[in-house]
């Protein structure tokens, strides 16, 4: 922070000993040039790369300097924060449902979907496998995730956004071989081998990566190949299975807060610059599925074309949460702990 | 004070429960501090000194000390008042003050972070009023300070009421019939007597401020660079697969619990010889 200043640290102490604060922090720094990007955790690398060459294009363009300032944690906990106040200019989730939670509360337009193209989803990402070097478990696609002697390691779907698109995704193999019926012993039969539920995909992977834990890891596809290139080559491999899900995380402008601050064209613009050649580019070098077929031809033999089906087979997000990870869901109907 | 002379080891089950005693603190104690250090290191040093000099390292420095600098001289003043006021004083519900001095002990630090979100967050039973008049506390400095503020709440406290207690109020009567008003008593008579104990408490309340994770971390909203303490800045570092920057980081804070500990071993020598003070 540039600007801890002695006034600051001043009107701070007096803040805190009579119970209130001056505000004029956010406010001022806003008007400086600033966003606060709040968003999940398997986006760490890509928006640092995206927010450097935008804060380069948005200089050229304007000849304003800009800071942008980075947020990451589980979608759900994320968006719960925004909702308890933390002032996202803009929010990158892992799912269009959080950022609904976060327009319910009346922070943005209950139609902010339509309001960019592609609902609002400038890369997608799919579900894939990640597992240690030679697969010594021989898993191939999703029916050997459930032999016996796997152990399988997704975080919590309660609090993270990737963990949904896992269970759906499973859950969707499942329902291809014969409905809700073995849809539902399928992920019941998964669950039951996870010896852990982290709270955040970043969390799963180091416990899969750096722990030890578990044979495979149900991962974004992106963050699979982030962790071979942490854990350097020969450790992990990565398993495409025969069928997944379109992954679409999505963003937005937080419409109250960027009024509040003054930042709503700059906000849009850095939304904006997500879907140009540069933008799409920086997508797919991070493992990310740009939209533009254009950007992601280079990288077609790490992002194979797959089967992928969508959250509109589940009749979209709403029902899906509804019906899956509502208190009393499907969930917690097949889930058991320990 | 009178000192013990500690009795010479003599049977070899004394000389086992010693070693079991040392094994146990090099395995839970020194292993940990040792693997803090290694991994800073692995790199080399310049690696280590580079991810401390990131911007985002130094503003989370920053705002560890500042956070440190607001809490510490409020539990100060707190807790010498109310140690005085407890051991000094006679009155009605001093059980209860006591009890409520304690209370933070008892409560998870996720709980003394959660209960600002819900009266200062925007859906808190404050928050719509902070949010009409601009004021921000949770997800900004007040917020990572109120959380400090509760947590280390009873450190000073809970040094001095024990040493206020065994002093006693003797030479403070004997002040007040020579005629000093209650201000000089407490500045001339109370306040040298409990000073050791009062810089121990500070220490140990300095400690706990800048090494709080999980109440700072329920308020801080996690921005980079602007609500992350040292603590949080090393999760955050960590889940980027900066491991050197993460453990560096660490031994940092590692090596303020140590510069802690250092003054505290002076203190206490300090006390047990009070000649040489």
């Amino acid at each position: 922070m540039q600007g801890l200043s002695r006034r600051d640290a001043l009107a701070t102490i007096g803040g805190a000993g009579l119970g209130v604060t001056l505000a004029g922090h956010a406010q001022a720094q806003a008007s400086a040039g600033a966003l606060l990007n709040v968003s999940y955790d398997a986006t760490r690398e890509f928006y640092r790369d995206v927010n450097g060459a935008f804060a380069a294009a948005w200089k050229t363009r304007t000849g304003q300097d800009v800071t942008i300032r980075q947020s990451h944690g589980g979608s759900g906990a994320q968006a719960r924060s925004v909702i308890d106040g933390l002032e996202a200019d803009v929010v990158s989730l892992a799912l269009a449902y959080d950022i609904d939670q976060i327009a319910s509360r009346g922070l943005l337009a209950p139609n902010w979907q339509s309001r960019l193209p592609q609902n609002s989803s400038p890369y997608t990402s799919t579900i894939v496998f990640l597992v240690r070097k030679g697969n010594p478990k021989q898993i191939r696609d999703w029916g050997d995730l459930t032999r016996p002697g796997v152990q399988v390691i997704t975080p919590n779907p309660k609090t993270s956004g990737g963990a949904r698109w896992n269970f759906l995704a499973a859950y969707g193999y499942g329902y291809r071989k014969g409905g809700d019926t073995a849809a539902r012993k399928f992920v019941a039969e998964l669950y039951s081998r996870t010896p852990v539920l982290d709270t955040g995909a970043r969390g799963a992977t180091n416990t899969f990566a750096r722990r030890g834990l578990g044979d495979v890891l149900l991962a974004w596809e992106n963050e699979a190949f982030l962790s071979i290139a942490d854990a350097g080559p020969g450790r992990f491999e990565i398993v495409t299975p025969s069928v997944s899900i379109l992954a679409e995380p999505a963003v937005a402008v937080v419409d109250k807060v960027v009024d509040r601050h003054g930042t709503r064209a700059l906000a849009e613009a850095y939304l904006r610059f997500l879907y140009t050649d540069e933008g799409q580019a920086l997508a797919a070098k991070h493992y990310l599925r740009p939209r533009s077929a254009k950007a992601i031809a280079p990288y077609r033999d790490r992002l194979p074309r797959m089967p992928l089906f969508t959250i509109d087979n589940f009749g979209g997000w709403a029902k899906a949460q509804k019906t899956f990870f509502a208190d009393g869901g499907v969930f917690d109907q097949i889930y058991k702990p320990g | 004070m009178r000192t013990v002379e500690p009795l010479p080891v003599r049977s070899a089950g004394a000389v086992a429960l010693i070693a079991l005693g040392l094994g146990w603190l090099a395995l839970v104690v020194v292993l940990p501090l040792a693997v803090v250090f290694t991994e800073a290191l692995r790199r080399g040093a310049g690696a280590a000194l580079a991810a401390l000099s990131q911007p985002d390292a130094l503003a989370a420095v920053r705002m560890t000390l500042l956070v440190a600098a607001i809490s510490v001289p409020l539990n100060t003043v707190f807790g010498v008042a109310a140690a005085w006021a407890v051991a000094k004083f006679r009155f009605r519900g001093k059980g209860l003050l006591v009890t409520l001095i304690d209370l933070p002990f008892s409560m998870s630090p996720v709980v003394s972070g959660l209960v600002w979100v819900l009266l200062f967050g925007a859906n808190g039973w404050f928050g719509p009023m902070l949010q009409a008049s601009g004021v921000k506390i949770v997800f900004a400095v007040p917020g990572l300070v109120l959380a400090t503020v509760l947590v280390t709440l009873p450190f000073v406290a809970r040094e001095l009421i024990p040493l206020m207690q065994e002093q006693g109020v003797d030479e403070e009567a004997a002040a007040v019939t020579l005629g000093a008003d209650g201000w000089t008593v407490f500045r001339r008579v109370t306040l040298p007597n409990i000073r050791w104990g009062l810089l121990y408490g500070v220490l140990l309340c300095n400690a706990r401020a800048m090494g709080e994770f999980g109440a700072v971390s329920v308020v801080s909203g996690h921005v980079r660079g602007l609500t992350e303490t040292l603590p949080l800045h090393v999760e955050a570092l960590y889940n980027d697969y900066d491991t050197v920057g993460a453990f560096a980081v660490a031994s940092l804070l590692a090596g303020l619990a140590l510069v802690t500990l250092a003054a505290k071993t002076a203190l206490e020598r300090r006390d047990a010889h009070p000649g040489g003070a």
